[in-house]
């Protein structure tokens, strides 16, 4: 551009000379935009009937779908969050029969919670004014707001009752059993978690229900032994209903507004991190313990002794 | 027969994941003693015949040679998955469109409800209230059911049963867990649910909730039976009929144990043994109290200056 105004510089041959060859560079650039950019263009729309050749697709997925073995087994090795799977079970254990998915189940209605509970925190107040109101503005003018806190309640009682049913098909197939006594009590501990998840959200509405419900709850507390102020031994160690367990579960002698904040703090962060944590190693146990414990061929009576290790 | 108030607590929607846990509870119930009898079969017949013993595969699901022992989790694990993540998002869609979470009036603390429950799943130990103070109620007894839980895998020695489902070769163990979980814990929150009325008394399904009904209950306490007065005599006469029952109970037990589970007895140790008497005594105290209750009117057995039992 400035050599073709040719401004403040003297016509000698050597600017001439360069002035044509500029030329001829654009011809030639404008004569490849005339060949090379539909060959291109043919090129790139080939490309595209492949999509799984280009270079993003290829960065995200690290290997070939055809239907072959080894790619069925990297189609879940390679995946972070299918590879909490083995490659390849047990033919007899994907049948419904025997797990009965509550454990899954269990874990997707977690999943479900998390989503709609993070979606219900952003209308909602833990404090005494608001609380409430919150709810009331959920249900009646929050787009969507009242399937969400449906959706929210139902799974949680719908959990309560996967986690109970998880429970009584692992005792039942025997599943606690060398070499999995360990995961059975991290197991335990998630109901109690659970348990308590369900028992924290049920006081924040602020309404008669809940606040009735964990007064209930929570009296009994009072009644702890050692710690509680109306518990055995209770007086003897100084408990008043201003020190005890009570009080520090409440933030108060009552369920107040420190009682719904607390209930807040530990239904919404303080709990779900322990439950994702002790999930966590549940479900690594599961595959370090040699994944789930059957269908397992059955055992008979004398074989009984012979194969305890 | 008063339907309306029937209706009235079967479709509180409060109330609606047990209504509707009972058939699930039915139906698995169902589906695991399907399998476990077909298993007991298996074994029965493995047994007498050792040839076959050595060359069958031990399920009582088909195999045949040639196939294939294992299969790839995708598709065929994963595949179920995402059905069964699709079957219980539409189940929740469905339920939160056409009930709706409840909220009731904003919390009062000077307006009692009556009855006040606590949440569904914690009903079956608001109910044990009836018999128990507090302390055991809602303190001693949760954390030994969660203890009791977490000792199961240790104390169960039983080689047996573990990956499948059977009865016959781990009746003990299975008795004793559908005791607890089905008697003792579905049942009272069945009957906290649906019979307790205002002022927690009992009202037959269908029986109209009164308000002002008013049962004068006299209840006594175990020494005043035997006409003891002195309350150092009470403390004294409750810890022998405590301790009586469980040096007793464990005997009975012990007598009962090493006819009928003679393996099992051989096996386990010392801890392991006291371990299982004491919390098999424990929950069998539950019904025992309540029998003294119905049947005696008996509030408290065991009467000190500190706690009563
Ligand atoms: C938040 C609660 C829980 C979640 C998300 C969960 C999830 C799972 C999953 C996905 C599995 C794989 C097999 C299956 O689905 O059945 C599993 C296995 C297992 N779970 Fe849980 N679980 C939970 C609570 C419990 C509880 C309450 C117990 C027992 C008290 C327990 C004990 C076990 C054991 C022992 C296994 C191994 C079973 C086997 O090898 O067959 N889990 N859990």
């Amino acid at each position: 551009m400035l050599e073709e105004n040719g401004n403040g510089t003297g016509k000698n041959g050597k600017e001439v000379g360069l002035l044509e060859r500029v030329k001829a560079g654009v011809k030639e650039d404008v004569q490849s935009l005339k060949t090379d950019l539909p060959a291109k263009a043919k090129e790139q729309v080939e490309g595209l009937k492949d999509p799984t050749k280009t270079q993003v697709y290829t960065s995200i997925f690290r290997h070939k779908h055809d239907d072959t073995p080894r790619n069925r087994a990297l189609g879940v090795l390679s995946n972070v969050f299918l590879h909490l799977h083995p490659a390849k079970i047990n033919r007899d254990a994907v049948r419904y029969s025997f797990t009965w998915g509550m454990g899954g189940i269990t874990f997707f209605l977690f999943l479900i919670l998390t989503y709609t509970g993070v979606l219900l925190m952003f209308y909602y107040h833990p404090t005494k004014v608001q609380a409430f109101r919150d709810v009331l503005y959920l249900e009646h003018d929050v787009p969507f707001g009242k399937i969400l806190r449906n959706m929210h309640r139902w799974a949680a009682h719908l959990m309560i009752i996967a986690v109970w049913l998880h429970m009584f098909r692992v005792f039942l197939t025997g599943s606690y059993k060398k070499p999995r006594e360990f995961n059975w009590n991290v197991g335990v501990i998630l109901l109690v978690l659970t348990l308590l998840l369900s028992f924290t959200g049920y006081l924040l509405p602020d309404d008669q229900l809940g606040f009735w419900a964990v007064t209930v709850g929570t009296n009994m507390a009072r009644a702890t032994p050692l710690l509680g102020h109306e518990g055995p031994f209770g007086k003897m160690l100084g408990m008043t209903p201003y020190n005890d367990v009570r009080f520090g579960l409440l933030g108060g002698s009552i369920v107040d507004a420190n009682a719904l904040l607390r209930s807040y703090i530990w239904h919404c962060i303080g709990i779900p991190l322990v439950a994702i944590t002790f999930m966590a190693v549940h479900f690594w146990r599961v595959r370090k313990d040699g994944g789930i414990s059957g269908p397992a061929p059955v055992m008979l009576e004398s074989e009984a002794d012979k194969r305890r290790t | 027969m008063d339907w309306r108030q029937l209706w009235e607590i079967v479709s509180a929607p409060d109330n609606v994941p047990i209504v509707g846990m009972i058939p699930l509870l039915v139906f698995y119930i169902y589906l695991a003693w399907k399998q476990a009898r077909a298993n007991d079969e298996l074994v029965a017949e493995l047994e007498t015949n050792p040839a076959l013993a050595k060359t069958h595969h031990r399920k009582s699901w088909p195999f045949r040679p040639g196939w294939q022992k294992e299969v790839h989790v995708w598709p065929f694990l994963l595949r179920i998955e995402f059905l069964a993540a699709i079957i219980v998002t539409i189940i929740l869609m469905v339920w939160s469109i056409t009930l709706s979470a409840p909220l009731e009036e904003p919390s009062n603390p000077n307006l009692t409800m009556n009855p006040a429950k606590a949440p569904w799943y914690f009903l079956g130990l608001q109910e044990m209230l009836v018999y128990f103070d507090p302390w055991i109620a809602g303190v001693v007894m949760p954390t030994l059911i969660i203890i009791g839980l977490m000792v199961i895998p240790y104390i169960d020695t039983n080689p047996l049963g573990s990956g499948y489902y059977t009865w016959k070769q781990r009746k003990f163990a299975i008795g004793t867990f559908l005791f607890g979980f089905i008697v003792l814990w579905v049942a009272m929150i069945i009957i906290g649910t649906f019979i307790r009325g205002p002022g927690w008394q009992w009202f037959w399904p269908g029986q109209t909730w009164d308000h002002n009904r008013l049962i004068y209950e006299v209840n006594r306490d175990l020494p005043d039976l035997f006409g003891i007065t002195s309350n150092l005599a009470k403390g004294i006469f409750g810890a022998i009929v405590v301790g009586g029952f469980y040096l007793i109970g464990g005997f009975v037990v012990h007598a009962l144990f090493r006819r009928y589970n003679p393996k099992d007895y051989r096996r386990m140790s010392l801890l392991q043994y006291s371990i299982m008497i004491f919390f098999l005594l424990t929950m069998v105290a539950l019904p025992a109290k309540m029998l003294l209750r119905l049947a005696l009117n008996i509030k408290y057995v065991w009467i000190t200056p500190w706690f009563n039992v």
